[in-house]
């Protein structure tokens, strides 16, 4: 075979989030992402390449633009003030033995 | 699939070995007090996600890394599609496309995986169409009969998913998940071409003769998948440090060595090494010498296939532009019959 000839210049379709319900009556799951050229495109391309095997029984695809994520660089500013409200949680309270399971 | 052999220098790229001797730039405050957050989270076991801070050699070495992945498994698809509409029944056929798409699938989640470190698919993809980019060099030779596809899937995956496991544990979040994905998919694909062999090895003396020949002609080039000795690895300690590579070179191929040696029994064939035989005190198999120099040869370009497969994929890309164009222009044509209906 000759050596490739020169690729042409590559135009990208748009990069979508791909979300998985793995069974009736849990949620949709975050699994990856993919290139498609509309929404229709890909859900058809996330099931092709997210559920080859059974994996989901429903898709939700989202454009990747679209979502608005935390800083990481904001971190502990965001997450810190719920590190101190230990009184969130049921471990908190003593509670006699007597009484069982609450 | 793939290797992590990976990691090899890329064409116009100064060997690493001399980077990691040189004296790295002096950091900033800011950045020294990342950095130290950064080795002790890499210390304690923990993962790294998109968008925090990273050393630029880290993202480098990654973007690096999992592109050549995702175009090993890309590329990797070519020696066997070569064999679909020759398969020996329709079972097989089936089986076949089966894994070439998980092939196909295996390159997306990688490709996805890379993007999140700031390159994109196209600059991934240029790098592959123009000879830059380098994937797994076991592709660089031919399948020449049945028995190959069946030592491909045996050996070849077999050594892949020896690689790949470890890379499961990989410090970079998207990369370690989307090798748990690739390791579930993959298990499929050596069982189903240790399962042909078995088939064949039940027919007749030419059959069996076919597969030994196929073995002989794949055995070293599956040990070379696992990369140069650790003697001779230097990117290999940095890696390590990093978290993005936990078991050396030679360990893994060790692991492989000693895990096919029973299965080939089993198929009844001959592994070709004289010096290959079991060690008592080490408890493990020793084995020959690797010619390393037909393995360079091959990474640098001069395999007996490397052209045909850049050329087969780069002809494949261009043979698919207008279905990509189709595309676009649909989904342009859907969005302005949208908004002319909502005006």
């Amino acid at each position: 075979m000759s050596t490739p000839s020169t690729p042409p210049p590559l135009k990208e379709w748009p990069l979508w989030e791909v979300f998985v319900r793995s069974k009736q009556g849990l949620e949709h799951k975050h699994c990856g992402s993919l290139h498609a050229s509309d929404a229709p495109h890909a859900l058809q391309m996330a099931r092709d390449v997210y559920t080859r095997r059974q994996e989901g029984v429903s898709i939700w695809v989202a454009p990747s633009r679209a979502i608005s994520a935390s800083e990481p660089n904001d971190k502990p500013e965001f997450f810190e003030p719920s590190g101190d409200k230990v009184y969130r949680h049921p471990t908190f309270y003593d509670i006699p033995k007597e009484v069982g399971h609450m | 699939m793939y290797t992590q052999s990976f990691n090899v220098p890329e064409q116009g790229e100064v060997s690493s070995s001399a980077g990691l001797k040189a004296v790295s730039k002096v950091l900033s405050a800011p950045d020294a007090a990342l950095q130290a957050q950064f080795d002790a989270r890499i210390d304690a076991n923990g993962k790294v996600e998109p968008r925090e801070w990273m050393p630029e050699a880290y993202r480098k070495t990654l973007v690096r890394q999992i592109s050549q992945h995702a175009h090993s498994e890309i590329v990797g698809m070519l020696p066997e599609g070569n064999w679909i509409s020759r398969a020996p029944s329709l079972k097989r056929k089936a089986i076949l496309i089966a894994k070439v798409q998980d092939e196909g699938g295996h390159g997306l989640y990688l490709y996805s995986a890379a993007e999140t470190l700031g390159t994109s698919r196209d600059q991934m993809l240029d790098a592959l169409h123009t000879g830059k980019a380098k994937y797994s060099s076991i592709f660089n030779y031919p399948t020449l009969n049945w028995a190959d596809i069946g030592v491909v899937g045996w050996l070849v995956d077999g050594a892949a998913i020896m690689n790949q496991i470890p890379l499961c544990r990989c410090s970079y979040g998207p990369y370690a998940r989307a090798m748990v994905r690739v390791c579930k998919e993959e298990s499929f694909h050596q069982r189903q071409g240790y399962e042909a062999l078995l088939v064949m090895m039940q027919g007749t003396q030419a059959q069996k003769d076919m597969v030994q020949d196929a073995v002989n002609r794949w055995w070293w080039k599956c040990l070379a998948m696992f990369g140069p000795p650790d003697t001779d690895s230097p990117n290999s300690v940095q890696g390590m440090r990093w978290g993005i590579k936990r078991i050396s070179n030679d360990d893994l191929r060790q692991k492989f060595v000693d895990a096919t040696v029973p299965q080939a029994k089993v198929l009844g064939v001959s592994l070709p090494d004289p010096d290959l035989k079991w060690n008592e005190t080490r408890q493990a198999h020793d084995y020959g010498q690797i010619d390393w120099d037909e393995f360079w040869a091959t990474v640098n370009g001069n395999g007996p296939c490397n052209k045909e497969r850049l050329g087969t994929r780069v002809k494949a890309w261009n043979d698919g532009q207008w279905v990509r164009d189709a595309a676009m222009a649909h989904a342009n044509k859907q969005q302005q019959r949208h908004m002319k209906a909502a005006a």
